[in-house]
């Protein structure tokens, strides 16, 4: 079976900083992997270069199959790579509205009525339709968190890229997420998921990836994950030292 | 569509209104058979003032290009026009060619200038209007440092001239004001303010912000040339040092910031406003000027988004249908 995001050998160097030391990373059709790790492991800076915005100084990233190393991030969310930022970066002075229909009729490639539909469905099922038409820099943390899910869910996506959707949420606010997330994969969406609150991520994943400095030091069951004393040791420091 | 929520772009009161400012926009054209000529010039001079505000609210306002050197495009379609007087154009036709020629600049201009970011670009645009004002001042042939005056408007009577100057003015002011809504309407419309709003998310979501911002600077490149040509047709005569001064970006700057950047109805009130504000003020000197940075610094601080703001955020409809609503669907 393709897969529909891998790369092989990814190296980014920021000056005398590796950051990413020859990670290779693949995610399956309709699949979702949670990447865990300390600060400075390197997880966004491997989103980023997922979705274009960094371009590695080794390795190759490849989209179902196709080389798109040095392909930009707009021509990669165009083929399906779909992006939420960390911090929710929305078009201020524009609607709610607006801000999807940039996002489905650019990235998701759609004309007219067929882009407007797109963004009604989408605001629909994101919870935003009532607040549609109001200035996005008028929305509160958790309203522009499902304005970024629903702009990156307009591209219509073949994989979406989430970092860090949970932080800074309540519990009861984390728990609506996960079920839009959930969502999402079960329209078949792959997902690849950024997130430090582990137990929010372990109720939609199929697989967990750990990174530290720069490489991948476990990949597979979550819970099995979870258990790996190089990952526990990762995260608490070693036991013995 | 979905089967809750419809997508609509204008109502009644859009249409109604949008219909208002087309037929107003035609009527203008009638002014010269019903007002004075010194009516007349100051409409054209507004004209020009218009368009000046628009493509600056064009590359500020909507591609995020902040330039303090579009007069190297005033300038440019100016110094264009005498150009082609002198070997024989008829005056008109060079406004209208020297405008075009301004936008093959802006295209010749744009790999270079348009790697630039921020400050950079606002510095280099400056570079490249100083540069040109000295290549003029140095061509004996266009006049030099002392200026140069348009002939072949002389055979026409003054009422005539001032009469077909300002129909060509208006002419390209309509031209302009469809051509920006023509590309607010349009996808474009939402991705250029995308871009405005923050480049590097509207990247991630499909958009190609080169080839848009590209399509800003050719535009408002045309339009500056133009404004720049019909200025000389104005006036008549026309110096370096002050047709590409930077006093326009100061001017330009100020209409768009006080009527409101990033919209369409701004600008134009801005013009408006700072066409009064000249008219009424210009015979206090430097007080003049002095003023003139007191309401910038007014607006600024207290009305950050400009006057249109202000009949934005109570108009339940908008002025042109450039935007996007959500209805719940029958």
């Amino acid at each position: 079976m393709t897969t529909v995001l891998d790369g092989h050998g990814l190296s980014v160097r920021f000056g005398d900083l590796q950051v990413l030391d020859g990670v290779d990373f693949a995610v399956q059709p309709g699949e979702a992997v949670g990447i865990v790790g300390p600060n400075g492991a390197g997880k966004t800076t491997m989103l980023n270069v997922l979705a274009g915005a960094i371009r590695p100084q080794q390795g190759t990233v490849r989209f179902e199959g196709r080389d798109v190393t040095r392909t930009r991030p707009d021509q990669r969310c165009r083929m399906g790579v779909g992006r939420a930022f960390q911090v929710p970066r929305p078009f201020g002075g524009m609607t709610v509205l607006e801000n999807v229909v940039v996002a489905a009729s650019y990235g998701g490639d759609l004309k007219g009525r067929r882009a407007y539909a797109r963004a009604a469905d989408v605001l629909d099922e994101c919870g935003l339709a009532e607040i549609a038409n109001r200035r996005a820099e008028s929305l509160g943390l958790l309203h522009r968190k499902r304005l970024e899910l629903a702009r990156c869910l307009a591209t219509t996506p073949k994989v979406v890229l989430l970092d860090e959707i949970g932080a800074g949420l309540t519990d009861a606010e984390a728990a609506e997420l996960v079920d839009a997330v959930r969502h999402i994969k079960q329209g078949g969406t792959a997902i690849v998921w950024i997130e430090h609150i582990v137990h929010v991520l372990v109720q939609v994943v199929d697989r967990l990836v750990c990174m530290d400095t720069g490489r991948v030091i476990a990949d597979g069951d979550p819970a099995e994950v979870l258990k790996d004393a190089v990952v526990i040791d990762a995260y608490l420091g070693k036991a013995t030292s | 569509m979905s089967e809750r929520w419809t997508v609509i772009r204008s109502g009644t009161p859009t249409r109604i209104s949008a219909s208002v400012l087309v037929v107003v926009g035609i009527a203008m054209f009638g002014v010269p058979f019903a007002f004075r000529t010194d009516i007349v010039q100051q409409l054209t001079t507004l004209c020009t003032l218009l368009i000046m505000a628009m493509m600056w609210n064009v590359l500020a306002g909507y591609g995020g290009l902040v330039s303090v050197g579009q007069q190297a495009f005033i300038g440019f379609g100016a110094y264009a026009t005498i150009f082609l007087t002198q070997r024989d154009v008829p005056a008109y036709l060079a406004i209208v060619l020297a405008a075009v020629a301004s936008g093959i600049l802006a295209i010749a201009l744009a790999p270079l200038l348009l790697r630039l970011r921020g400050g950079q670009f606002a510095v280099g645009t400056w570079v490249v209007a100083e540069a040109l004002a000295l290549l003029v001042a140095l061509d004996e042939e266009l006049g030099g440092g002392t200026g140069v005056s348009l002939r072949g408007l002389n055979a026409i009577t003054p009422d005539w001239r001032r009469a077909y100057t300002y129909w060509l003015t208006l002419a390209f002011t309509l031209l302009l004001l469809t051509l920006v809504f023509l590309l607010l309407r349009r996808r474009s419309g939402a991705a250029i303010r995308a871009i405005r709003d923050d480049e590097e998310a509207a990247a991630s979501l499909g958009v190609r912000v080169k080839p848009l911002k590209f399509m800003l600077f050719v535009l408002a490149g045309f339009g500056c040339g133009a404004a720049g040509a019909l200025t000389l047709a104005n006036t008549l005569f026309i110096q370096p040092q002050s047709i590409f001064g930077v006093q326009w970006s100061a001017y330009m700057l100020f209409m768009v910031l006080v009527g409101g950047i990033g919209t369409y109805e701004g600008p134009i009130l801005g013009a408006i406003l700072f066409f009064l504000l000249q008219d009424w003020f210009a015979q206090y000197g430097a007080w003049y000027l002095i003023g003139l940075g007191v309401v910038a610094i007014a607006f600024a601080l207290f009305l950050p988004r400009g006057l249109w703001s202000l009949a934005d955020d109570r108009l339940p409809f908008r002025l042109l249908p450039v935007g996007y609503a959500l209805r719940p669907a029958r």
